[in-house]
């Protein structure tokens, strides 16, 4: 079971050039909108055409811009879902599970009948079967679109921002649903999100999308611990970064921030960045302890479970324009409110990312 | 009053058959033909798809005149092709039904093939890439997919398309001519007895037309509105 793409394309503003290779389970594919993670769903599908490369499904190869290989989507065996579901409007839920069956030899008609009522049954459709897309909820909607791909047994599922449009409330419904529905499938599954929380629930193996390229590739968690680049960091959802330079063993500046860090561990050989997540400053009241940032109020901004502080360091002299996000959730609030603000924030070891800066520089 | 039922019950009905004959035979050819050539340009390339559109849509933008005199050139029994349909099999076009027949199908057929075009190119694309990934054959995916989806649009095509088609005039008049009970329509009839300032007659078969008129937009606007009622619209 793997799957292996290597594809160029010349897409509106720049050059895709996406090289990876996914195995059984569950890969995420994370990026920013606008940067190419459809369009490398739609070149496995078969629905767009790359310039160059090849796309070899389980040893078969699906694409071959050399060799002039282009196996057309119908047979791919790959299930494609769309955000919007793509159901077709004037079939009923029955018609539209059938219609993956009916172009594969699936046996017969009998056969046919009786995958449909399988999947039915499966899928909590029981009852909805003679009814319109139109007449559903979102929820039997996913739910007959899911059906209908795994019906023929697709040896990859393709999974599209498959809950962009929706509501927080359905949003979290359909997620647990569709990893419901999913666990008993054995193949490959590849889901594009722009949501960080998305793809952290869903995947086990993530692949970062800059723009047109994959950043960075591992497990999900080792990702999010180690990102890699700025830009895949900023993808898992960090907010604060600083120029970086290493000083010795145990020391580096930050100089946008304006302050010397001190680690116990020996620092990493290469990186001219630093990255760390609002949720992860501690706050420090009266002496000022190791890796402290003195700092002035610029904003606060409250969230129903969740407080943001935007905050200035307080450098000799001047304060950079270099504002510094800070998430204190819930529990934190008691102490905050008790004690007022606190005299300096702590950066923990553990929480900075060492990280490279692609920009501004020649590669 | 006793004059109009006098003209009424000495009224030449010939002319209305021959034009409803001619309009429902020519909007049953261009429904067809105009799907047709629809779905084959949408899988067409860009280049050829606007030479091919060109031509498609000549006929509408032509004066009707115009396209009689291409069709008289095309159909003469004294030009190869007119001499070959007589001399092989005995049709004869010029002066003829199948002339009335001819000239309204080429007239109105664009109306039919950029109503249905354009009703095509509004189905969600992803639905055909759906169809396309769950493997369906594209012949299938247009006929079960793309053509349902599209039902109004294709409706209200065909609403044009037959009264167009019902309403030719100009090139009949070139490649049929006007031969009482045999090609004379109702508008070359109306033409006629408006020559002949017979201004009562003519009011007559306009209310006729008008009442033909009002009758078919009900009539499709009945049928479309039931396929409309599969698919969600503002």
């Amino acid at each position: 079971m793997e799957l292996e793409v290597k594809i160029r394309k010349k897409l509106g503003g720049f050059r895709m050039d996406m090289e990876f290779q996914a195995k059984a389970g569950r890969t995420g594919i994370l990026g920013a909108s606008g940067c190419g993670k459809s369009m490398t769903l739609k070149a496995i599908a078969g629905i767009v055409t790359p310039d160059e490369g090849r796309i070899v499904l389980n040893g078969r190869v699906l694409f071959d811009a050399e060799r002039k290989i282009n196996i057309p989507p119908q047979e791919r065996n790959a299930g494609y879902l769309f955000q919007n579901y793509a159901l077709f409007p004037n079939m009923s839920v029955e018609q539209n599970i059938a219609a993956g069956l009916r172009g594969r030899d699936a046996g017969g008609r009998a056969a046919r009948e009786k995958r449909v009522a399988e999947m039915i049954r499966m899928f909590g459709l029981t009852g909805l079967e003679k009814l319109l897309p139109r007449s559903l909820s979102g929820g039997q909607q996913q739910r007959v679109a899911l059906a209908r791909i795994l019906a023929y047994k697709p040896e990859v599922i393709l999974l599209d921002e498959p809950f962009s449009a929706l509501d927080a409330y359905l949003k979290d419904r359909l997620q647990e649903e569709l990893l419901e529905y999913l666990a008993e499938y054995d193949g490959l599954i590849l889901m594009v999100s722009h949501s960080r929380d998305e793809i952290y629930r869903f995947a086990d193996e993530l692949i970062i999308m800059g723009r047109g390229q994959v950043e960075v590739q591992g497990g999900v968690r080792e990702v999010f611990r180690d990102p890699h680049t700025k830009a895949a960091a900023i993808l898992t959802g960090c907010k604060n970064f600083s120029a970086a330079e290493r000083l010795s063993d145990h020391a580096l500046l930050a100089r946008d921030w304006g302050i010397e860090l001190h680690t116990e561990k020996v620092l990493p050989q290469h990186f001219n960045c630093i990255g760390y997540r609002a949720h992860f400053l501690e706050p420090v009241y009266g002496a000022r302890k190791e890796n402290c940032i003195a700092f002035r109020l610029h904003g606060q901004r409250d969230l129903p479970f969740e407080k943001n502080f935007y905050i200035r360091p307080e450098k000799d002299g001047y304060a950079r324009e270099h504002v510094i996000t800070w998430f204190v959730q819930r529990g934190g609030w008691a102490a905050l409110e008790e004690r007022g603000k606190p005299d300096y924030l702590q950066l923990k070891e553990d929480g900075i990312l060492f990280l490279q800066d692609g920009t501004g520089e020649n590669e | 009053m006793n004059g109009l039922l006098e003209i009424l019950r000495g009224l030449d009905w010939s002319p209305l058959w021959i034009s409803l004959k001619t309009g429902v035979v020519a909007t049953i050819l261009s429904f067809f033909l105009g799907i047709l050539a629809a779905r084959r340009l949408m899988y067409a390339g860009p280049g050829k798809k606007s030479v091919l559109d060109g031509i498609l849509t000549l006929p509408m933008v032509l004066p009707p005149t115009v396209a009689g005199f291409f069709l008289l050139l095309l159909f003469s029994r004294r030009r190869p092709l007119g001499i070959l349909l007589y001399r092989q099999f005995g049709i004869k076009v010029v002066q003829s039904w199948l002339g009335c027949i001819i000239a309204a199908t080429v007239i109105a057929f664009p109306l039919m093939y950029r109503n249905a075009r354009a009703a095509f190119e509004q189905v969600d694309i992803s639905l055909i890439h759906a169809g396309r990934t769950l493997g369906m054959p594209d012949r299938e995916i247009f006929w079960k997919v793309v053509l349902p989806n599209a039902g109004p649009g294709v409706a209200s095509g065909t609403i044009l398309t037959f009264a167009r088609a019902l309403g030719e005039y100009g090139a009949t008049s070139m490649l049929a001519g006007n031969i009482p009970g045999k090609t004379a329509t109702v508008s070359q009839r109306i033409a006629m007895v408006i020559q002949d300032q017979n201004y009562l007659t003519a009011g007559i078969w306009v209310g006729i037309v008008l009442l033909i008129a009002f009758l078919s937009i009900f009539l499709m606007n009945w049928v479309s509105g039931k396929a409309i009622r599969n698919v969600e619209r503002w």
